[in-house]
C-alpha cells in the first residue's frame, strides 16, 4: 500500500468511527464540547503513535500465542505515561476527561491497529497508519463534539456563536444527544460515500444504478 | 386496530380511526380553549401545521410517496403534541417539538406503524429534558386569572411568538404551580400533603373540570374521560390498558395514603392530577406502541401505573405519566412475544 493510501484509509475510508464504529465509549462519553473531543483525540493519537511504533519494532520477537497480552501491556504503559503527563501539565483537561483516559487502554481501535496493521508492517508504514487513524479519530471526536456543543449550548470551542438568548438544546449535551447526533452524522457520511461511489462508477462507464424508491 | 387472529376487516381504515380519535379529543380541546383562549388556538394550529410540514419535508427528502401525509396521523400527532405542552410554550419550542416528533419519533423508524415510541410523547420527553424552564412554566388559566388581560389576542400572540418575558407582566402574577408540582415542592420544604393542598387552594372539582395549572389538554379529567369512553364505545381502544393503568395508580395511591396520609396524596388526587387521564386513554392505547394481546395489554397498563406512581412520589420530576408510557413502550415487543394469545383452532 502506498503511504498516501494508508493515510487516507485512516482519515476517511476506514475511519475508526465513521466506518468501523470503534472507540464508541470515549466518543459518546467525552464529546460534550469540541475542545473535549479534540483533547481526547489528541491523547489517543499519541498513544496510537507510540504503541504502533513499539508493536511494529517487536513484531518479529513476539510469539503469536501471547501477542494480545503483549500489545495490551504496551498500550497500557503508554496510556499511563500520557495520562500522568496530562495530569501534570494539563490538570483541568485531565479532570474533565476523567475516567475516559485510563479507558483508552480498552479502546478497540488502538488494539485493532496493533493487531491488524503494526504487527504485520514496517515501522514507517505503522507510523503513518497510526497518524491517519489517530487524526481520523480526532476528526470524528471534534465533529461530534462540535455538533453537540453548537446545538446544546450555541457555542463552538467555547466561543458563543448564537447569542446569549439561545435557550440551549440541552439534550445534545446529555448522553441521548450523543447517540442521536452520531446517528445523523453517520447518515451524512454514508450518503457522501454513496454519492462518491455512484459518481466514480458512472465515470467508469457503467450504468448508474437507480436509487430504490418505495 | 390490529388484534390477534382470526382477522376480519372491520371496514375501518387508519385515516378513519385518526379522525375518530381527533373527535374524541374534542372535549379536551374545547376545555383547552376555555382555559387558555387564543393561546390554545395558536398552539394547536401551529403544532398541527408544523407536524404536517415536517412529515411532508421528510417524505420528500427520502423520495417517498407523500400519501401518508393525508392519513391523519401527522395531524393527530400535532394535536397530541399541542395538548401535552404547557400553554406558555413559545412558538419555537412547538416547532422544535413537531420536528422531533415527526423525525426522531416517527419517520426515522419508517413512518406510521413502525415507531416504537409514541411520537408526541417522545417529543415531549425531548423538550422536557432540553428546556426544563420553559416546560415547567404554567400559566394561570383564564377562569382563574380574575380577568387579567393575559388572554387578549395581542397579549397571547406576543406571549406565543416572543415568550413569557416579552409581555411585561410579572412572572409570578401570570404563572402558578400544577397540583403535582406544588405538592412535590411543598413536601421538599417539609410540609405535609394536606398543608400543601390547602396552600394550593386545591379542590377535586377544579381538578375534574380542569381549573388548575397544567399542560394545554391534560387539566380536565372529565373531558378526557368523556373522550376516552367515546373511544371505548367506538371500539377504537380496548378497556384493558386504561383500566389496568388507572386501577394500578389508584390502588397504590390508596394503600400508601392509608398508611401515611401526611406524605402520600389520595387516590382521587392522583387520578385527577397531571397527565394521567390523557396518557391512560390516549397515549398508552396508541395501537402502534402498545401490546396486541389482551394479557399483554393488562401487564402494560399495570407497568405504566406502577412507574407513574413511583416517579410521582420518588422521582425528580413531579409527573411521571409521560415517562411511564415511553418506558413501557420499550417492553412492548417483549410482551408481544411472550404473551401470544391462543392460536384460533388449536
Amino acid at each position: 500500500m502506498k503511504k498516501r493510501e494508508i493515510l487516507a484509509n485512516g482519515l476517511w475510508h476506514n475511519n475508526a468511527v465513521f466506518a468501523q464504529l470503534l472507540g464508541m465509549c470515549p466518543l459518546l462519553g467525552v464529546t460534550t464540547s469540541a475542545a473535549n473531543g479534540f483533547w481526547m483525540g489528541a491523547i489517543t493519537l499519541l498513544v496510537l503513535l507510540s504503541s504502533n511504533t513499539l508493536v511494529s519494532l517487536v513484531r518479529h520477537q513476539v510469539p503469536h500465542q501471547v501477542r494480545i497480552p503483549v500489545y495490551i501491556t504496551i498500550i497500557a504503559t503508554f496510556v499511563t505515561i500520557f495520562g500522568m503527563a496530562m495530569d501534570a501539565w494539563m490538570h483541568d483537561t485531565f479532570l474533565v476527561l476523567g475516567l475516559f483516559i485510563p479507558l483508552i487502554v480498552v479502546n478497540c481501535s488502538i488494539l485493532g491497529r496493533a493487531e491488524a496493521f503494526a504487527s504485520k508492517n514496517s515501522l514507517g508504514a505503522s507510523l503513518i497508519d497510526a497518524l491517519g487513524m489517530g487524526l481520523g479519530f480526532t476528526f470524528a471526536l471534534v465533529v461530534l463534539g462540535g455538533v453537540r456543543e453548537f446545538l446544546g449550548k450555541g457555542e463552538l470551542f467555547g466561543f458563543n456563536l448564537l447569542g446569549a438568548d439561545y435557550p440551549g438544546f440541552i439534550m445534545f449535551v446529555l448522553p441521548p444527544g450523543a447517540f442521536i447526533a452520531l446517528g445523523f452524522i453517520l447518515a451524512v457520511v454514508n450518503s457522501i460515500k454513496q454519492r462518491r461511489a455512484l459518481a466514480s462508477r458512472s465515470i467508469a462507464g457503467e450504468t448508474m444504478p437507480q436509487p430504490v424508491t418505495a | 386496530m390490529i388484534t390477534s387472529s382470526p382477522h376480519s376487516h372491520s371496514g375501518a381504515s387508519s385515516s378513519n380511526m385518526m379522525l375518530l380519535v381527533i373527535w374524541a379529543l374534542l372535549p379536551a380541546t374545547l376545555v383547552a380553549g376555555w382555559l387558555y383562549g387564543w393561546l390554545a388556538l395558536l398552539q394547536i394550529t401551529t403544532a398541527m401545521a408544523a407536524c404536517l410540514a415536517t412529515e411532508w419535508a421528510l417524505l420528500r427528502m427520502m423520495k417517498r410517496p407523500i400519501a401518508p401525509l393525508f392519513d391523519g396521523s401527522a395531524a393527530l400527532t400535532g394535536l397530541f403534541l399541542a395538548l401535552v405542552l404547557p400553554a406558555a410554550a413559545p412558538c419555537w419550542m412547538v416547532l422544535v417539538g413537531a420536528i422531533c416528533a415527526m423525525s426522531l419519533g416517527k419517520q426515522l423508524y419508517g413512518g406510521l406503524g413502525y415507531n416504537p415510541f409514541n411520537p408526541a410523547l417522545s417529543a415531549r420527553v425531548i423538550l422536557l429534558i432540553s428546556f426544563p424552564l420553559q416546560m415547567t412554566t404554567w400559566l394561570i388559566p383564564q377562569p382563574l386569572s380574575g380577568g387579567a388581560d393575559l388572554y387578549h389576542f395581542t397579549t397571547a400572540a406576543a406571549l406565543f411568538f416572543s415568550g413569557v418575558g416579552s409581555i411585561g407582566l410579572p412572572f409570578d402574577a401570570i404563572t402558578m404551580a400544577t397540583p403535582l408540582g406544588g405538592v412535590k415542592t411543598a413536601l421538599h420544604t417539609g410540609l405535609t400533603v394536606p398543608q400543601a393542598l390547602a396552600q394550593l387552594h386545591y379542590s377535586s372539582l377544579d381538578s375534574l373540570l380542569g381549573r388548575e395549572g397544567g399542560s394545554l389538554g391534560e387539566s380536565s379529567a372529565l373531558a378526557l374521560l368523556v373522550g376516552g369512553l367515546f373511544m371505548l364505545y367506538r371500539r377504537l381502544i380496548t378497556w384493558q390498558i386504561p383500566l389496568a393503568y388507572l386501577a394500578t395508580v389508584a390502588l397504590l395511591a390508596a394503600v400508601s395514603h392509608q398508611i401515611d396520609p401526611l406524605h402520600y396524596a389520595s387516590a382521587s388526587f392522583h387520578l385527577l392530577a397531571g397527565g394521567l387521564m390523557l396518557c391512560a386513554f390516549f397515549m398508552a392505547t396508541d395501537p402502534v406502541t402498545s401490546p396486541v394481546a389482551p394479557r399483554g395489554q393488562l401487564l402494560f397498563g399495570i407497568g405504566c401505573g406502577v412507574l407513574t406512581w413511583v416517579i410521582r412520589n420518588y422521582g425528580g420530576y413531579p409527573e411521571g405519566a409521560m415517562f411511564a408510557v415511553v418506558l413501557m413502550n420499550c417492553v412492548v415487543p417483549l410482551l408481544d412475544r411472550h404473551l401470544k394469545p391462543r392460536v384460533y383452532g388449536q
